[in-house]
């Protein structure tokens, strides 16, 4: 009889002191009680750490939630029944599901933050590390962000015409078995290994020029074989959300199909390709390992020229100070100070990215402008 | 489904054929078939540039753990990826062991737990993970999270040591496949829990309303309605951060402390993943050393091939059930 009467949050409507008292209703936990229960275990929990001098928030946390678990499970069985405890459990479980994954983001943006701005600022965005021994204190990113936007921007340029024309021929055009064709092996090469994708850029490399050969323009192409799957799937779904009365309409007035495509479909799509594109982007622009062995770890000096030597790259920035972080004395030092800010440098540039994103899906979306 | 099939059914006119929809129609089909021929120059290029340096290998290139493909004068190419690929399988394995329970629960959290108007906004907080560049996860657990989990380690070690996996000596530099594997699961967390909260959401509304309706609690709902329905999606994701894991590169080479050897210890140093040892070895590589890079290449991309074939296939076979 308890189970069948127990009251949803739908039935709460109706329910007054007469029917509580009446015994239709099981025993229940006041509403407020998890929050209080949390608060107290945490009180406790913190309060034992600090006189035991041993006071670091992971522990009290970690002791704060089993605490919890334990508390609220085993009142919520004692006052109400074991299914609703064995729920209260889970619930609580799938809070703490969602704090573990808080935790490494803010830790993770907090550190950046935090080592990054010692070193954060315009002299540092400014200047290249050309000429700068490992034990001044001195040097920059400029080149390497000269080097992203180069190697970035050429990659947009090969991978959103491919893509973009592949997701029309997927949506517009294709049918039968090529299609599914293209759509699965899409899929598979959203998981290509971005490492591969910089071997296969060796190999490429060393067929046609002979080996050695680093520039810009293989780090381009490899990053374009990682961009070009995020690109095609979406604005393969970016494509499929413009209404076929759209296309209907262009065709009773005898608009032909590619007329179509290019006059109606796209400028339709247009707010979610922009945003596809730059997400697209934002993903390949941290992407360290296809560089080293594409574009080079050697350059410290500015380069513009795709087609030239050695170009750094923001990741690879970081990688190479990463690395001299083990020298002795000041170098070391200093060289973890770079290697900070320019992950500072980096991780602006990719929430920048993002925000650029939100912004013109809100503001290009049809019906906005 | 339908979506998909109703661009087809607007048939355009009928006519003779123009130039510009030829032209059109023709490059959208190039620029398809383009994508796999580059799919299929990425494994024709590594077959071909592996080639030199296999055949000149003297050990056995699937059972040797060694690596020396640079043979100096009166030495013999040895070389082998039995320790590498070891290595890569260890530390996707506790990636995945790691993220998915966390995953669907971060999953179940957005869709049926969270307050509805905060849900949107904490689901584009997990995002924000995938976000990040992962040198900078490299940097991150190098220099501050390695630290942190030196006394989790040690008292793995003294009190769970028992277990082969976690037996001592602790590494003193924290550098390990375990602190290794930590990173990664938090990497592909926002991979699997996507996929999860995709199919979350798409459980009938009937299907849960029926549960509630028979006095299930919101637990007994989602075990008896949600998951039932969702594990061809959580299996699929789970397949999916497994192929990033397996491939990820800078994390494992920035954090761990590399040697070649086969060990399931994961508290001590040692281990080392096919992707870490080609970023960290192909600077200082030349000749059959770069070929032999690119040969263990081409086994991680066969590797990852078929975890992501197998992944997409368990999760389009979703999408025909549910129809």
């Amino acid at each position: 009889m308890t189970t069948a009467t127990q009251p949803t949050a739908t039935g709460s409507s109706g329910e007054g002191p007469d029917i509580q008292s009446s015994g239709l209703y099981s025993r229940q936990l006041p509403t407020y009680f998890p929050a209080a229960l949390l608060v107290v275990c945490a009180a406790v929990a913190s309060g034992a750490f600090f006189l035991l001098g041993a006071f670091h928030p992971v522990p009290v946390a970690a002791v704060t939630a089993i605490g919890y678990l334990v508390a609220v499970t085993t009142s919520s069985a004692v006052v109400e029944n074991n299914r609703r405890a064995k729920d209260r459990l889970v619930t609580g479980v799938v809070y703490c599901c969602f704090a573990i994954a808080v935790v490494p983001l803010i830790s993770l943006l907090s550190t950046v933050v935090v080592f990054g701005i010692e070193r954060f600022d315009l002299y540092f965005l400014s200047v290249s590390m050309n000429g700068v021994i490992p034990s001044m204190d001195a040097g920059g990113v400029y080149h390497a962000i000269v080097g992203t936007l180069v190697i970035t921007g050429l990659a947009t340029v090969i991978s959103v015409p491919i893509g973009l024309m592949t997701a029309v021929y997927v949506v517009e055009y294709g049918r039968g078995r090529l299609k599914q064709a293209i759509t699965f092996f899409v899929d598979v090469m959203t998981g290509i290994p971005s490492i591969v994708a910089g071997l296969f850029v060796v190999a490429l490399w060393i067929m046609v020029f002979g080996p050695g050969q680093t520039n810009g323009l293989a780090g381009a192409i490899a990053l374009s074989v990682l961009m070009i799957p995020v690109v095609v799937r979406s604005s393969e779904e970016m494509l499929r959300l413009v209404p076929n009365e759209l296309r209907e309409a262009a065709y009773a007035l005898g608009v032909p199909k590619w007329l179509t495509i290019v006059k109606v479909v796209l400028p339709t799509a247009v707010a979610g390709l922009t945003t596809g594109i730059i997400l697209a982007l934002a993903r390949v622009i941290g992407e360290t390992a296809p560089l080293i062995l594409t574009a080079g770890m050697a350059s410290t000096r500015i380069n513009a020229n795709p087609v030239e030597g050695d170009m750094m790259s923001l990741p690879v920035y970081i990688y190479k100070a990463v690395r001299d972080m083990g020298l002795s004395g000041e170098a070391g030092v200093y060289a973890e100070e770079r290697a900070w800010a320019a992950a500072l440098t980096l991780i602006l540039v990719v929430m920048l990215l993002f925000l650029t994103a939100r912004l013109v899906s809100r503001f290009l979306s049809p019906g906005k402008g | 489904m339908t979506t998909t099939d109703s661009s087809e059914t607007a048939v355009a006119p009928r006519g003779k054929r123009r130039l510009g929809d030829l032209v059109f129609a023709n490059s959208a089909r190039g620029a398809g078939l383009l994508i796999l021929a580059i799919l299929a120059g990425v494994a024709l290029f590594l077959i071909v540039q592996s080639l030199s340096s296999l055949t000149a290998n003297e050990g056995n290139f699937f059972t040797s753990s060694e690596w020396s493909p640079e043979a100096g004068p009166g030495e013999e190419v040895r070389f082998g990826v039995a320790a590498l690929a070891f290595g890569t399988v260890l530390g996707a394995a506790i990636a995945l062991v790691l993220a998915t329970p966390v995953a669907v629960g971060i999953a179940l959290f957005i869709v049926y737990y969270a307050p509805r108007r905060l849900a949107a906004l904490l689901g584009y907080l997990v995002d924000l993970l995938a976000a990040i560049p992962s040198v900078v996860y490299g940097l991150w657990g190098l220099v501050y999270l390695v630290d942190q989990l030196q006394p989790l380690y040690r008292f793995m070690a003294e009190y769970l040591g028992w277990i082969p996996l976690f037996a001592g000596p602790v590494s003193s530099t924290g550098r390990t496949m375990l602190s290794a594997g930590i990173v990664l699961a938090v990497m592909i967390l926002p991979i699997i829990t996507a996929m999860a909260r995709d199919v979350f959401t798409q459980v009938p509304q009937t299907h849960r309303e029926a549960a509630l309706a028979l006095g299930a609690t919101r637990w007994e709902m989602i075990r008896t309605a949600v998951l039932p329905f969702g594990r061809p999606g959580v299996i699929g994701g789970a397949m999916l951060g497994m192929g990033r894991a397996l491939g990820e590169t800078m994390a494992v080479a920035m954090i761990l402390s590399p040697s070649l050897v086969i060990s399931p210890n994961v508290l001590q140093s040692g281990n080392q993943t096919i992707a870490a040892h080609i970023a960290l070895q192909y600077p200082e590589a030349t000749g059959t050393g770069v070929s032999a890079l690119i040969a263990a290449g081409l086994v991680l991309f066969g590797i990852t091939l078929a975890v992501n074939m197998a992944a997409r296939f368990v999760v389009s076979r979703r999408k025909e059930f549910t129809e």
